[in-house]
């Protein structure tokens, strides 16, 4: 599904600064696989997510997604096959707009945006029945303005916008970390249950590596811009957060949290 | 202390800058960039305008090509912006300046450019309804076919990927929709009903005038402004209202300030004023309810 080879970022090139922030990047996802990434800060995780969303440009590689080769495509054009929840979530949604239009904005991306209703009847009935899944109440609070909602309540909606319009891959970098434990674990939760649906691959950034290892079922550590493991299955359900320190002795208290 | 036909002049004004107001709501409120182009686009409408009816063209096809002209300006200013990645409010001021020739061209090198003799949108209602009311109606047709426009445009799909873009570009860009485009759209849209305000205006007023674009930004920011804090923001119809009908205030508050004595010229001061107080309104309410708490505390 996602098929990633050599894929190489060099920030600053030619400058004091310049910094090799992916080298040769190697990573292959199967259909429905979900992949939790852990890795100290300035590994590279953001700028590989980055790099696939098509935020950052690749200095080299490719990226192949659904078997389609989109690693020159802008990343608007990408986003029609790929939803994304960032870890601010000021960031996923338009503040100023309501729910539903919000929602009706991520549910028109792999349709034509011309002079349409902005939404329709039937529109507002599926958002209505799916928004219940959420749990939090926000079908009858549709047309209430975005910048209403609790942090929650945001990042839970921007991953429902996220998978709305079923994108073959979601990546989700620290879409938790700027919570509450309660509403991390709800967040969590729902990620679970989305992360499933129609063999949609998932990348998932976290600096908790309890999490790391509950959710998915694959967990990669990337260090200095490339991935030093990668584990699935059997040594995946024996790796406890404990061997992890012990084996990469990383140093990062936050990690530990 | 102010007559009739002062009023109805000042509310016939206002509606032509209401659509002027309008075009400035959808830069700075929906795509969230103050726009400078304005001060050159609205002379560009009117310039095309102007001298299209001298040339014996019917008055609605100048207003055509005066939207027309208008939106040209500000794609130029869009493009600079996204495409050169020049900051928004220099792009903006440099299709200014450089329009300031070419608006000089379509007048044919005149600085003023006179509507005597020509047909106009006003002349022609005048004899197919004779009346006082007759330029008000105009007016209030035009202006309600533009609110219209308005509503319903920001209620489509399109509508709704151009509003999110002034909210939020990334999570725009996530959903697919390029942000460049947008804005694109949004400031020749914006700069096209700004242009269509200036044909408005020159065939109003039975000429063009090289020099009436100076400040014309600041009338539709304070227009906005006004119009948002006395008629609320509550939906967007009501918003779209309020904002046309600030631009009606605005003209009012001219018309009484004249009468009361004042310099037409000092007016450009007075928009000035009143912009600074409303944009300094967040800051200046802060601090004044901070020194009020301190106040408090030390009484208690």
């Amino acid at each position: 599904m996602l098929e990633i080879t050599n894929l190489t970022k060099i920030f600053s090139p030619g400058t004091v600064n310049e910094k090799l922030a992916l080298n040769k990047v190697n990573l292959s996802l199967k259909k429905g696989d979900f992949v939790t990434i852990i890795g100290s800060n300035g590994a590279g995780k953001s700028t590989l997510m980055n790099c696939i969303a098509g935020v950052h440009g690749a200095d080299g590689g490719k990226i192949l997604l659904d078997g389609q080769d989109i690693t020159r495509l802008p990343e608007h054009r990408r986003a029609k096959k790929i939803g994304r929840v960032f870890q601010d979530p000021l960031k996923g949604t338009a503040f100023d707009m309501t729910i539903e239009e919000n929602l009706s904005i991520a549910y028109n991306k792999i349709r034509s945006r011309g002079f349409q209703p902005g939404i329709s009847k039937k529109d507002r009935e599926l958002f209505r029945e799916k928004l219940r899944l959420l749990d939090m109440g926000l079908e009858d609070r549709m047309k209430e303005k975005a910048r209403l909602l609790s942090g929650g309540q945001r990042q839970a909606l921007t991953l429902f916008m996220a998978v709305i319009a079923r994108p073959k891959l979601l990546l989700l970098d620290e879409h938790t970390a700027a919570l509450d434990p309660s509403a991390a674990k709800k967040v969590l939760e729902l990620t679970d249950l989305f992360a499933g649906e129609d063999g949609m691959c998932t990348l998932m950034i976290t600096h908790n590596m309890k999490a790391a290892l509950e959710h998915g079922n694959r967990t990669i550590l990337m260090r200095d811009g490339q991935v030093v493991m990668d584990i699935t299955g059997a040594e995946r359900d024996a790796m406890t957060v404990e061997k992890l320190i012990e084996k990469f002795e990383i140093d990062n208290d936050r990690m530990l949290l | 202390m102010i007559t009739v036909g002062a009023l109805i002049g000042s509310v016939e004004l206002g509606m032509i800058y209401a659509i002027l107001a309008l075009g400035v709501f959808l830069s700075f409120r929906t795509l969230n960039t103050p726009d400078l182009t304005v001060d050159g686009s609205i002379v560009t409408g009117a310039a095309a305008s102007a001298m299209l009816c001298t040339l014996g063209v019917h008055p609605v096809l100048a207003l055509v090509a005066a939207f027309i002209g208008g939106a040209c300006a500000g794609a130029v200013t869009a493009l600079l912006n996204t495409k050169l990645k020049i900051q928004a409010l220099l792009a903006g001021i440099l299709v200014m300046l450089g329009v300031y020739s070419i608006n000089l061209r379509i007048m044919g090198n005149k600085a003023n450019l006179p509507l005597m003799k020509s047909e106009t949108l006003y002349t022609k209602a005048e004899e197919l309804f004779p009346s006082q009311w007759a330029k008000l109606l105009v007016g209030a047709i035009v202006l309600v076919v533009v609110i219209a426009i308005f509503f319903f445009f920001l209620k489509t799909r399109m509508g709704f990927a151009l509003r999110a873009t002034g909210d939020n570009e990334e999570m725009v860009r996530a959903a697919g929709i390029s942000s460049d485009n947008m804005k694109l759209l949004g400031l020749s849209v914006s700069n096209g009903f700004v242009g269509l305000a200036g044909g408005l205006l020159a065939q109003y007023q039975g000429y063009c005038d090289i020099g009436m674009g100076v400040g014309m930004v600041v009338i539709g920011l304070a227009s906005v402004i006004i119009g948002e804090v006395i008629f609320g923001t509550s939906n967007l119809l009501r918003r779209l209202i309020a904002v046309a009908l600030g631009a009606i205030v605005y003209r009012l508050i001219l018309a009484v300030a004249l009468n009361l004595g004042m310099q037409a010229t000092d007016m450009k001061l007075v928009s000035a004023v009143i912009v600074v107080i409303a944009l300094s309104m967040g800051v200046l309410g802060e601090s004044f309810s901070a020194r009020k708490k301190k106040r408090g505390a030390k009484n208690a």
